[in-house]
């Protein structure tokens, strides 16, 4: 597939709200599925509470690990507050993916929020849901497996738009 | 074990686990080095992985045990960042005069744009400075390709290699393949070689010429095979670049011709000359310093630098077309985030309310509590480097009228002090000012700011086992400062506040070991210190 598109995510929150979690998901799915993938942020800092972004980029082959500025597909939000430093990565079309569209959702945990957005943006992408299942699988801790799988689930069930 | 993600005999991994990876594949002895965002995870993942790493108390000596176990025929592996390379300047220039037996990999991993470090220092200028070969990769197959490319080039020329990363490529993730366990070191044994291992003049000397007579020789094969790549476009634009720019200049300018440098030092110079002759227009991509385009432009050779204001911080594609475009107008700011700040609950918070409501002058240092400086405490005002907490606030001291000498207060974290504070304790002990100093260690168990790394004041390996233990209040005794308090500043607050006014008041030399776990870490310590436990 190395003509297919790139598609860019940026995942923001705060430190400490999963997104580095939810952005290694995103990239192990998409990874799983074939594509080429890079995954980029900056650790340090803002996890002591400050805003964290994440991007994540797949598809035939992929160069900067950055999303350029003005060229997000989706933006991903883990906190309603991280809208307006992010703003300016999301291109005029792109989709934003945030807090409210799930609050319908019984989450077992406030802590599985990033998963249950992930969740959503699944629903608009194009990889099979094994590959984000082994993704989840993989990237958290047993125990949490379950909380997750669910809040995943229910995400990818509320929004079934194509991409 | 190897990292979970594998599909297709792929692996999803960042720059530091590639690394990490290379190292496992190479056989390296001995991995070591000090904590420093970004390189930390390289040491983490050798050790998850299986290789015997270990923290180092500073950089100088992780590249000291470094340069050993390499001038035993072995092959080593010490990591840092940026700054941490200044503390290990020192052995750094001069083994590459002694050279090595084994192979010797440094790495250095830069913050440009200072994501979370003091200064962005462009550490290529120390491949130059101390006549070291460079290799930069770009994403995390050169990365993996590279480690293995530093040993065979270290192991060949007999001299080490600094492979140079940055943030972006430390800490991105991307597809890379390994190639399974290189040819094995020859087995480690020492060899008397007095003339080149011992640096005295007369042998530092033939050194030195000996070293410029090996560096023309990697020069030579850099031109001729070096890891240098050459993608074919136009002619009418021709980049030249290396590390994480590459991938930015090659999404920026998909029509561009370029050349993309993978060993950095020494320059491969002929190849540049006839690439630039090739295109029209010949502009280098770099981040930081114009490392490249100042060495080219001295060659004699024409090539356009990126303008200015493109030397701070971080490079990516949207920067590469402005340069590219000759925009010069200004930047559009990136609306702030949230900051960060100390943790609730962090028993640093006690520390710095104290400080505060004492009005004292703090002379503060790297790590956590760095976010002391910022509301609602704001009870810092220097801020240097690793350890200079101590030696700054000694200086002031000495310089201040004595009623605001009386206020200065050194404020130090655990994993800090044992880096580079302990000799400013022994200057504080040896010059103690006519005022007295407190010093203020913040013990909170682990080096935090990094990821909860342990350190010799732990009393735990890298791989949180039992060793040896540091004791700072024992150690300030030694030095015969006699005020010593070893306390939990959360206990009693305002019973800290007052044994605070009461070392600044007493005129002497004082020590308080603010001790409390780090919430984050407090956890894991019980479970590592259960481990410890004599079993039955």
């Amino acid at each position: 597939m190395p003509d297919r598109p790139v598609t860019n995510i940026v995942i923001a929150g705060l430190g400490g709200q999963g997104v580095l979690t939810a952005s290694d998901v995103v990239a192990g799915a998409a990874f799983r599925a074939g594509f080429d993938v890079k995954k980029s942020e900056v650790h340090g800092m803002s996890q002591r509470g400050g805003s964290v972004a994440s991007d994540v980029r797949f598809g035939g082959k992929v160069l900067s690990p950055m999303v350029p500025p003005g060229e997000a597909d989706y933006l991903v939000l883990l906190d309603e507050g991280q809208l307006e430093a992010n703003r300016g990565l999301l291109r005029p079309a792109g989709t934003l993916i945030h807090p409210a569209l799930v609050r319908g959702v019984r989450l077992a945990s406030k802590r599985s929020l990033n998963l249950a957005l992930v969740g959503v943006l699944s629903a608009r992408l194009d990889i099979p849901e094994q590959a984000w299942l082994e993704a989840i699988r993989a990237g958290l801790r047993q125990d949490l497996h379950p909380i997750n799988l669910a809040a995943f689930l229910a995400g990818r069930a509320l929004d079934t738009a194509p991409a | 074990m190897a990292p979970g993600l594998i599909h297709s005999g792929h692996l999803l991994a960042s720059g530091d686990e590639a690394v990490a990876l290379a190292a496992l594949d190479a056989g390296v002895r001995l991995g070591t080095g000090y904590p420093g965002t970004p390189s930390t995870e390289i040491l983490e993942a050798f050790s998850l992985y299986g290789g015997q790493a270990q923290w180092a108390p500073n950089e100088k000596v992780a590249l000291e045990v470094a340069i050993g176990v390499a001038y035993s025929g072995a092959r080593a592996l010490v990591t840092m960042k940026h700054v941490g390379l200044n503390v290990a300047a020192d052995p750094l220039f001069t083994v590459a005069y002694t050279g090595v037996t084994g192979a010797l990999v440094v790495v250095s991993a830069d913050d440009p744009g200072m994501a979370s470090s003091q200064n962005e220092q462009d550490n290529r200028r120390y491949a130059v400075a101390a006549g070291v070969p460079m290799l930069e990769p770009s994403d995390s197959q050169e990365a993996y390709d590279f480690t293995l490319l530093a040993i065979e080039v270290s192991e060949r020329w007999g001299l080490p290699v600094l492979l140079r990363m940055t943030t972006r490529v430390c800490h991105s993730k991307s597809v890379i393949g390994t190639r399974g366990p290189a040819p094995p070191a020859p087995r480690a044994r020492f060899e008397r070689d007095i003339p080149g291992r011992v640096m005295i003049p007369a042998f530092a000397r033939r050194a030195h010429r000996r070293l410029r007579g090996q560096l023309a020789g990697i020069e030579a094969w850099n031109e001729a095979s070096g890891p240098n790549l050459r993608v074919h476009g136009s002619s009418r634009l021709g980049i030249v670049t290396s590390g994480i720019s590459h991938v930015h200049a090659a999404e920026a300018a998909p029509e561009a011709s370029i050349l993309k440098l993978g060993m950095t030092y020494p320059i491969p110079m002929a190849r540049i000359r006839e690439f630039a002759g090739s295109v029209a227009r010949c502009v280098v991509i770099e981040e930081g310093d114009p490392y490249l385009a100042e060495a080219i432009r001295a060659a004699g050779i024409a090539v356009e630098s990126k303008p200015e204001m493109y030397r701070f911080g971080e490079l990516n594609v949207g920067r590469v077309r402005r340069i590219l475009a000759g925009d010069l107008s200004p930047e559009s700011e990136t609306p702030a985030g949230t900051p960060p700040c100390l943790c609730q609950g962090c028993p640093y918070r006690v520390v710095f309310q104290a400080l505060r409501d004492l009005d004292c002058i703090v002379s503060g240092d790297i790590g956590c509590y760095s976010l002391g400086v910022l509301p609602p405490f704001e009870a810092m005002d220097t801020l240097v480097c690793m350890g200079a907490a101590v030696g700054v606030g000694l200086g002031m001291r000495h310089a201040l009228p004595p009623e605001e000498a009386r206020r200065v207060v050194s404020v130090i974290g655990d994993s800090t002090f044992v880096h580079s504070g302990i000799t400013g304790m022994v200057e504080m002990a040896y010059n103690p000012p006519p005022s007295g100093h407190l010093l203020i260690i913040l013990d909170n168990g682990t080096t935090a700011m990094t990821g909860l790394q342990e350190h010799p004041g732990t009393g735990r390996t890298l791989d949180h086992r039992a060793t040896g233990r540091v004791r700072y209040d024992e150690l300030a005794r030694t030095l015969g400062i006699r005020r010593v308090h070893v306390l939990d500043p959360t206990r009693d607050p305002a019973g800290f506040r007052e044994l605070v006014r009461q070392c600044l008041d007493s005129a002497e030399l004082s020590l308080i070991v603010a001790e409390r776990d780090c919430l984050l870490a407090a956890g894991k310590i019980r479970a590592y210190e259960k481990c410890e436990e004599p079993r039955a």
